[in-house]
């Protein structure tokens, strides 16, 4: 019943306040960058203004000593250094204010800007050297038109030289670009993931891979799985893929060969690896309301007095609630020890819900313990008519006892027997739950012993007792009343014990499979590797923890259409 | 299974009359039927007939429990009154006791309530009577016998015991395995 396992209040998440990150620090003012310094005034602006007026007379007087053709080529130097900010190496030859470098660096190295300079233009150096390039371009026809000046040669081919050298740059970068494309293209379609061969395999049994390696390796194999013609190894077929996959999984969640195997038939890659990290992670702790003593808005506010942290479970069921966390053990409580919830599973309501008890009628629990769906029953009956709870184990029926006194249960018969031999002692009941006792292949996340200790033959063995379980329940239901339902559920998602189960009871009863009228839930399957099953298996209902958040679960609700066997049509046969 | 005989009858009631006095009669004759006393294996059941007619069917020896179980005898021959019938006989009550939270606590943990953590007693509980024993949110939490008669109780100091411990719904955690 889960009121020995550890409520405390859950860990806190994220990183906590301590760990709160520092704010970057602030710069003095006199190191901040000279482009965050104060905006000149506007009286400032105009004197600068003034200054420039000045100068640029300056330069037209001595323009007019020059000959026209250079004055030309200042006054495109001019409206060049408005838009760019580059002294260029062809300035060395005027009388500006900047001067360029003389010596060889002159075609690369720039003089240092000048703060004021910024309130011409904005643009970061990065961009004025793209500018400076197409500034030079558009310069060059009125160079060319003073081809005979010696000066202006030497600054075209100067410009000439630069063009040259940022072409091929702009070629190379452009190459290798291409080169890295490409690459990237054989990367992602064909060289990309590469089977370990034998004999890595070799080794790594004598030196296992780190568990990041072999969880790199999950995911790669998964990528391959998922375009497998495009992706795949040529020489590699998909088995190969398949097995190491297999193999992987199994060593990274530790779980055995065979379960994985039988989980891999049952999932696709991607979702096996969705189920298998969900069972990583432990079900949210869900209470039911017992109806019988108490409404759930009530024990909701009750509890939330104590400092429990709760919600309703959702849409679809009227007495569940899910507790985030809580400040006093869930199982401990006043309100849980006069009966006013019961710890259970989200997906232990579904089969209570889907046999749908009324009142005034004869239910059976086939396999009731510890009494969470057995009090469920007993709770929608109000009770009234008769409730027999039936479990093999005497130990565990103590359990169901006291919960059914606690939640204040008074028609319930208790009895332990094997369920098989249940039809010796009574049949005639309108409805009947058959809670088989199953792998648990679905509460991994509860019991981590089920990834290591199943095999072929435990799954069997379920499987026979499964069936023989369900073929009592149904000739413990009486088919000329009203109701006359059976529902079978497991806590297992293998159709094995599931679907495998159901088709067996079809073939030798007569039963039908109805609408278990649950909203939600993936249907049934179909069919299973080289089974066929019913058409009507979609109304069953499968629950898994990484699409509904709760454990792995399987139910189906079976209709009793006639008694006695299907196949020898002896007493009861007529359909 | 077999019906309760004449002196087991008179210890069973015995018990129960002590806690709601001549209510018995209503716990026997109900509107939703009538109900019985049944023994099997030492352990007393309160069980509709209706039930009890089905339940015929089940083996003896594998037949764990039926209805409700009020109590057992003790093989000197006692009848014991188990926390299980709470939830029979608290509606009938005549003598009630309510506890303060902190009280609660101690109470579920099986001992005697003190006076200090008395919120309040009925009126004209007498001495050695049964008492059923409620929380503030009028939840019954089990049962025992009153010390002392409401006058007594009014002058005593905080520290005497006002209530002897018999039953509390603790005890489904504490002897789930020995309740039944």
């Amino acid at each position: 019943m889960g009121r020995k396992a550890k409520y405390d209040e859950k860990q806190k998440k994220g990183k906590g306040r301590k760990s709160r990150v520092q704010p970057a620090p602030q710069l003095p003012k006199q190191l901040k960058a000279k482009e965050d310094a104060k905006k000149l005034s506007r009286n400032q602006v105009k004197r600068l203004k003034k200054r420039q007026l000045k100068s640029s007379s300056k330069t037209d007087q001595a323009k007019q000593k020059r000959s026209p053709e250079e004055a030309n080529s200042i006054d495109d130097r001019e409206d060049g250094a408005q838009s760019s900010d580059d002294a260029s190496g062809m300035d060395f030859e005027n009388d500006s204010p900047r001067k360029g470098f003389t010596d060889e660096n002159d075609s690369w190295l720039k003089p240092k800007q000048t703060s004021k300079r910024a309130l011409f233009d904005d643009d970061a150096d990065d961009d004025g050297v793209m500018d400076d390039d197409f500034d030079e371009d558009s310069r060059d026809p009125g160079s060319e038109a003073s081809l005979e000046d010696e000066g202006t040669m030497r600054i075209e081919k100067q410009s000439k030289k630069i063009l040259e050298r940022r072409r091929e740059d702009k070629e190379l970068e452009e190459d290798e670009l291409r080169d890295q494309a490409d690459e990237q293209q054989k990367q992602k379609f064909s060289d990309y993931f590469r089977l370990p061969s034998e004999s890595e395999l070799e080794n790594e049994k004598e030196v296992p891979l780190s568990v990041q390696a072999v969880h790199q390796r999950i995911k790669d194999i998964l990528h391959v799985l998922a375009d497998f013609s495009k992706r795949k190894e040529a020489s590699r077929c998909r088995q190969d893929y398949v097995r190491q996959l297999i193999l992987d999984l199994c060593s990274y969640y530790s779980y055995n060969a065979f379960l994985m195997e039988r989980l891999f038939y049952l999932f696709s890659p991607t979702e096996l690896s969705e189920y298998l990290e969900a069972n990583q992670v432990p079900r949210p702790l869900t209470i039911r309301t017992n109806t019988l003593k108490t409404r759930r808005r009530e024990l909701a506010q009750a509890l939330l007095n104590r400092g429990v942290n709760l919600d309703p479970i959702g849409e679809w069921s009227k007495v569940g609630l899910v507790i985030y966390n809580s400040q006093v053990p869930i199982g401990a409580t006043p309100e849980y020890l006069s009966g006013h919830y019961m710890l259970q599973g989200a997906a232990s309501m579904l089969p209570v819900m889907a046999l749908d008890p009324k009142e005034n009628e004869k239910i059976l629990d086939l396999c009731a313990a510890p009494g969470g769906k057995t009090s469920h029953i007993g709770a929608l009956m109000k009770n009234t008519g008769v409730l027999f709870a039936n479990d093999s184990q005497p130990d565990r029926c103590k359990a169901v006892i006291a919960n059914l006194h606690r939640l204040g249960v008074t028609n319930a018969v208790v009895s332990t027997m094997d369920g098989r031999k249940f039809t010796k002692v009574m049949t005639g009941f309108d409805r009947v739950l058959v809670d088989a006792p199953c792998s648990g292949s679905g509460v991994v996340s509860k019991d981590e012993h089920v990834k290591t200790s199943k095999d072929e033959k435990d799954i069997l063995r379920c499987s026979h007792l499964q069936k023989e379980l369900l073929l009592a329940a149904i000739d413990c239901v009486d088919s000329n009343s009203s109701a006359g339902f059976v529902v079978y559920s497991t806590c297992s998602v293998l159709p094995e014990e599931n679907e495998c189960v159901i088709d067996y009871a079809l073939k030798h009863r007569h039963v039908e499979i109805v609408d278990s009228s649950l909203k939600f839930g993936r249907e049934g399957l179909p069919r299973y590797r080289e089974h066929r099953f019913n058409p009507n298996m979609n109304l069953a209902r499968r629950f898994y923890p990484h699409t509904h958040n709760m454990e792995g679960f399987f139910v189906c609700k079976l209709k009793k259409l006639a008694n006695g066997n299907a196949n020898n049509d002896g007493k009861g046969g007529e359909k | 299974m077999r019906p309760l005989t004449d002196d087991e009858t008179k210890a069973v009631l015995g018990k129960v009359d002590k806690f709601i006095g001549s209510s018995v009669k209503l716990l026997v004759d109900r509107e939703d039927g009538t109900y019985c006393f049944r023994i099997q294996k030492d352990r007393v059941f309160y069980i509709s007939e209706k039930v009890l007619k089905v339940a015929c069917n089940v083996p003896r020896a594998q037949l764990l429990m039926m209805g409700v179980c009020f109590g057992k005898f003790t093989k000197t021959g006692k009848f014991r009154l188990q926390v299980t019938a709470l939830d029979q006989i608290a509606p009938y009550a005549k003598a009630k006791i309510w506890l303060k939270p902190s009280a609660e606590q101690q109470f579920l943990y099986g001992h005697n309530v003190l006076k200090g953590g008395v919120s309040r007693l009925s009126e004209n509980v007498e001495k050695y009577q049964g008492i059923i024993v409620y929380n503030m949110n009028d939840v019954p939490i089990g049962f025992g016998v009153a010390a002392k008669s409401t006058q007594e109780c009014r002058n005593a100091d905080p520290m005497t015991i006002v209530v002897f411990h018999q039953a509390d719904v603790g005890e489904y955690l504490r002897c789930e395995d020995s309740l039944l």
